[in-house]
């Protein structure tokens, strides 16, 4: 383990814990699971997670891990994507996925919400114009169905637009025919997305990473 | 429950049914049936009644009426719920009912927490219960009776079950949650092992006596428990493989392959009676692991049939066991009263019910991801509902052993009462009261699916990105083990291939799609696209074909293959796309995929009518179908599309077309379509042969429909030829029936309707004929396709229904 560790590095778990809500523990394990991803250097590479084999069949591993390199979801204003991430934007990136703490109130909740709901809508809005437009859309629908074998292409196609269409009618209600439905935009995708309960869903434990495992 | 019960009644449900005549008593069974029937009919009539109190304590009193009648006849009465009767006979169809639907993701994802309860929960129950009624009899409460531990254990045992049919009835009035429903009743289900093993165990150590059990006994106890609910599982898992690899090469035998769920569900359930193992386990997991493939496997209407006649023998039973339990309270011979017993077993069933659901769910919830709330942990307390199954465990008690039997079944039956009426009238109101979640009846939409399914990956992925083995790892692991392999062994090739869910909801879109249509279509007074006038007649036809080949030849079906004009055929009559210029513009978008949805929709149920009881061939080429899917869909693109474009470019676009048309129009009379709309071009053309004018088919529709119309550039890559009539040739053998009539006045609504029906009138049938005897086999569609506009709308709600069951 290199030779950046002492106490410095205490200090700098503190103010991410502070910034991001983990716990002293779980960033120590991220931190040995990013310095195992990285082998060991200071920045994650594109191509580090790319190696990761089970990500292999994932089939929207592409959209995956441009968000992690996505500035946008650095909490930070900026747009555009960065080759290479440090274990600060690393340890940002995977506190969307913290669950909500049973004491939140309602508007903590729905901030959650919003925060998680926009890394989502990150994921879809390659571009950052704030819409996620049909080709954007269908984009993303073709990578999920791809792996799928039996759906085509212009069915894929197909079930982007029909979902597009209905995003359009739920939010533009009755469109005037020279109406032009934009894309999504964030608002809208709050309200589809309402439904389901994202901040209890969109998270996973971090309490177990079990490094020995996967040291791939 | 593992041994039949020598103390068979004479008077056994079925043979009851044969003997029918033969005795008085016998008489009321059949008034019986029928009437219950009557009555929840008229109970069901009156909603009012029902939210307040639930139909089960309605059967009961029924039973009570009835069971009145029987006894004031016969001065003892001759009908009593029999264990037999209950078990073997009205019992497994409500499992298997409840097996086939039940929601799989939501109760393996929640397998634990249900096994935690279903297991720990219920020895706890019996344990606590047996023993401080034990207590309590030391300390005299409950007067002189001759009874011991044991047998207080054995009581406990059987009254310790949370009862499947009690919870179904009083939670299906109330709509919890789902989670917590599943919670409740997967512990329901699912305590049936622990409750025969217990009850077999305690009974066993009743016989040894009390002296005679040691350690031994009791390891084999606990072993058997093992034994017990895992052969039972195992045995339904078993019959579950069967049943889905018989579905698979059921093709040809499509009449009877419903039949065969009925038959292997209930062979589970004997087979694992007849190996002492848990049977309503084992059906349980019949039904649970065979509905995947049961339902990919078999044609849609069997699944559709399967679906009624479980709901139908689910509920029959269930109403007969309630009634039943009325009846049988109605027996002198069996009541004992002793009120010290009797309060006392109600009180510590709820307060040990509560305590045992509070305290596991404390455990659970440091494990589960989405913790239960202690809302729902009061409903959960509160809905452990005994029932029928605690009674038939208590008749089936030896007299010999335990003399206090009839002591036993009447406080039993109290219980029951109690829990059904009493708790059952109070649930939706404390369901109410504390703001319980209710379940959500919406249906997800396409995008919140995709986006959900977007989702999973999402966590699997960061999941991997931490280097976890999380709860993803599991279900991906074991999803990616069952389609490699389980599927491959128990479904069809075919369903295999389509069976990807997005697939399936965006079909079930469609079929909404095209209900919606129709209904609109007939609520705003007419079936608008049929209109004749404003007839767009989409004609496709091989022509068509073409156009489309050369724009799209990665995704063209052969075009001179005969299903892809069988569909450009029997599009005809669907796709008269009436737009009248009144018709809303705004809603035009809706009409028109709409419209094209129902293309999809037709093909799929068409079918030949070959008045064999046998062959009941159905459309089933799936390329056909795969060609109407796409371009539908690409019709929804274009709608899209042309809203992106804008409406602007109307005149220019309704020209624009027409000229191509001109220029392709292989039988053609330019001059004649000059003017006209395109659609009046084929309306010539059936009228030329037809000798009937035009003149109606002509113009109108122009202005309403042309803003729409995208482009028509070759090569632009999205053709969407469903959308744009103007592109298909008219077919002369075709017009459509009621194109043949004498233009009758467009604009009265009801004519339209008249028109619509008016091809089955005796006149017209002759119209009909040239349609029959065409080259192609598939021009019995055209006819149907008249006609399905009416049954579309009859066809779909049973598929629709019971795809959402």
């Amino acid at each position: 383990m290199g030779g950046f560790h002492s106490v410095p590095q205490d200090h700098r778990y503190r103010d991410f814990a502070d910034k991001t809500g983990f716990s002293l523990e779980q960033i120590g394990n991220l931190h040995n699971r990013f310095k195992q991803l990285s082998h060991n250097e200071d920045t994650l590479r594109k191509d580090d997670l790319n190696k990761i084999p089970d990500l292999a069949c994932n089939p929207i591993r592409a959209q995956i891990i441009e968000a992690f390199f996505d500035k946008r979801n650095f909490q930070s204003h900026g747009g555009g994507t960065v080759e290479e991430i440090g274990f600060e934007e690393f340890l940002t990136v995977m506190s969307y996925f913290r669950p909500p703490s049973l004491n939140m109130t309602e508007e903590q909740r729905e901030e959650l919400r919003r925060v998680k709901l926009r890394f989502l809508f990150n994921m879809h809005d390659t571009d950052n114009d704030g819409t996620i437009t049909l080709e954007e859309y269908r984009h993303v629908v073709e990578e999920l169905l791809s792996r799928s074998g039996a759906l085509c292409r212009e069915t894929a196609k197909g079930i982007a637009d029909a979902a597009m269409l209905e995003v359009a009618s739920i939010s533009m209600g009755h469109m005037e025919p020279d109406e032009f439905y934009e894309g999504i935009t964030f608002e809208h995708f709050l309200t589809i997305l309402k439904g389901i309960e994202i901040e209890s869903r969109m998270h996973i434990r971090f309490l177990n990473v079990d490094t020995t495992v996967l040291c791939k | 429950m593992t041994s039949v019960s020598s103390m068979v009644d004479p008077v056994i449900f079925k043979t009851t049914l044969n003997s029918l005549w033969t005795k008085a008593s016998a008489k009321s069974i059949t008034i019986t049936v029928p009437r219950t029937r009557l009555e929840t009919k008229v109970f069901e009539l009156d909603h009012r009644v029902t939210s307040v109190f639930p139909e089960s304590g309605l059967l009961i009193f029924i039973g009570f009426v009835l069971g009145g009648i029987v006894w004031g006849a016969n001065n003892v009465q001759t009908f009593t719920l029999t264990p037999t009767v209950f078990f073997f006979y009205l019992l497994p169809q409500i499992i298997l009912d409840t097996g086939y639907f039940m929601p799989n993701k939501l109760f393996f994802s929640n397998l634990g927490a249900i096994l935690i309860y279903a297991v720990i929960g219920t020895c706890w129950n019996a344990a606590a219960v047996g023993i401080s009624m034990w207590g309590c009899y030391l300390g005299g409460a409950m007067g002189d009776l001759n009874i011991g531990l044991l047998q207080f254990l054995l009581y406990g045992s059987l009254l310790s079950a949370v009862d499947p049919v009690a919870v179904i009835a009083v939670f299906e009035e109330v709509h919890v949650n789902e989670v917590l429903f599943i919670l409740v009743f997967g512990e329901s289900l699912l305590n049936d092992g622990v409750t025969v093993v217990l009850y077999n165990v305690c009974d066993a150590f009743v016989s040894l006596g009390a002296a005679n059990i040691d350690a031994v006994q009791i390891i084999r106890g606990i072993i058997s428990f093992f034994v017990v609910a895992f052969g039972g599982a195992l045995v339904g898992v078993v019959f579950a493989i069967l049943l889905s690899l018989l579905t698979r090469y059921t093709k040809n035998i499509q009449i009877i392959e419903a039949g065969f769920i009925f038959v292997l569900g209930y062979l589970s359930y004997l087979t694992a009676e007849m190996l002492s193992l848990s049977a309503i386990l084992s059906i349980t997991f019949c039904g649970v692991c065979c509905q995947k493939y049961i339902n990919a496997n078999m044609d849609e209407r069997s699944v559709i049939t399967v679906r009624y006649v479980m709901k139908v023998f689910a509920n029959g039973s269930e109403t007969m066991i309630f009634v039943f339990l009325g009846i049988t309270a109605i027996d002198k011979a069996i009541w004992v009263w002793n009120t010290g017993f009797i309060l006392l077993t109600i009180f510590f069933i709820l307060v040990y019910r509560v305590m045992g659901v509070f305290f596991l769910t404390w455990i659970l919830n440091k494990y589960r991801l989405v913790p239960i709330s202690l809302i729902d942990q009061v409903v959960m307390s509160y809905g452990g509902l005994r029932g029928a199954v605690a009674y038939g465990l208590a008749v089936m008690l030896n007299e010999k052993k335990i003399p206090e039997k009839n002591l036993m079944i009447s406080t039993t039956l109290i219980v029951i009462y109690f829990t059904v009426i009493l708790q059952g009238i109070t649930m939706k109101p404390l369901v109410q009261w504390l703001k319980v979640k209710r379940a959500e009846h919406s249906d997800l939409k396409l995008v919140e699916k995709v986006n959900n399914r977007a989702f999973e990956h999402l966590l699997c992925a960061v999941e991997d990105i931490c280097g976890q083995i999380g709860d993803n790892w599991w279900t991906r692991g074991w999803n990616r083990f069952e389609e490699k392999y389980i599927s491959w062994l128990l479904m069809k090739p075919k369903s295999r291939k389509t069976r990807d869910y997005l697939f399936g909801i965006f079909h079930k879109l469609n079929l909404e799609d095209a209900m919606n249509y129709v209904s609109e279509g007939e609520r705003r007074g007419s079936l608008a696209f049929l209109r004749g006038n404003d007839d767009a007649q989409v004609d496709f036809k091989k022509k068509f074909g073409k156009d489309i080949e050369d724009v799209m030849p990665d995704i063209m079906v052969d075009t001179e293959h005969v299903p892809m004009s069988s569909i450009l055929q029997d599009t005809i009559p669907s796709v008269s796309l009436d737009l009248h210029e009144q018709d809303s513009q705004g809603k035009m978008e809706g009409d028109a995929h709409n419209l094209l949805q129902q293309h999809l929709y037709r093909s799929r149920k068409q079918h030949h009518h070959k008045y064999s009881r046998s062959n009941f061939s159905i459309n089933q080429n799936e390329d056909e179908v795969q060609e109407i899917f796409q371009r539908t869909m690409r019709s929804r693109l274009e709608s899209f599309k042309s809203a992106k474009m804008g409406v602007a470019p109307g005149k220019i676009i309704t020209k624009h077309p027409q000229k191509e048309r001109q220029q392709k129009m292989a039988n053609g009379n330019p001059t004649n379509r000059s003017k006209s709309h395109p659609y009046g071009d084929e309306d010539f053309e059936f009228s030329v042969s037809e000798g009937d004018s035009a003149s109606g088919g002509e113009g109108a529709t122009a202005g309403g429909y042309s803003f729409r119309l995208p482009p028509y550039t070759v090569g632009a890559g999205i053709e969407n030829p469903a959308f744009m009539p103007e592109m298909d040739t008219p077919h002369p053998m075709r017009p459509p029936p009621w194109r043949s009539e004498p233009e009758m006045d467009v604009t009265v609504a009801p004519s339209q309707r008249a028109q619509r029906r008016l091809p089955w009138t005796p006149s017209q049938i002759h119209r009909l004929v040239p349609l029959r005897v065409s080259t192609r086999s598939e021009d019995s569609f055209v006819m149907a396709d008249v006609l399905s506009p009416e049954e579309e709308p009859k066809d779909p709600p049973p598929g629709q229904d019971g795809s959402r069951m």
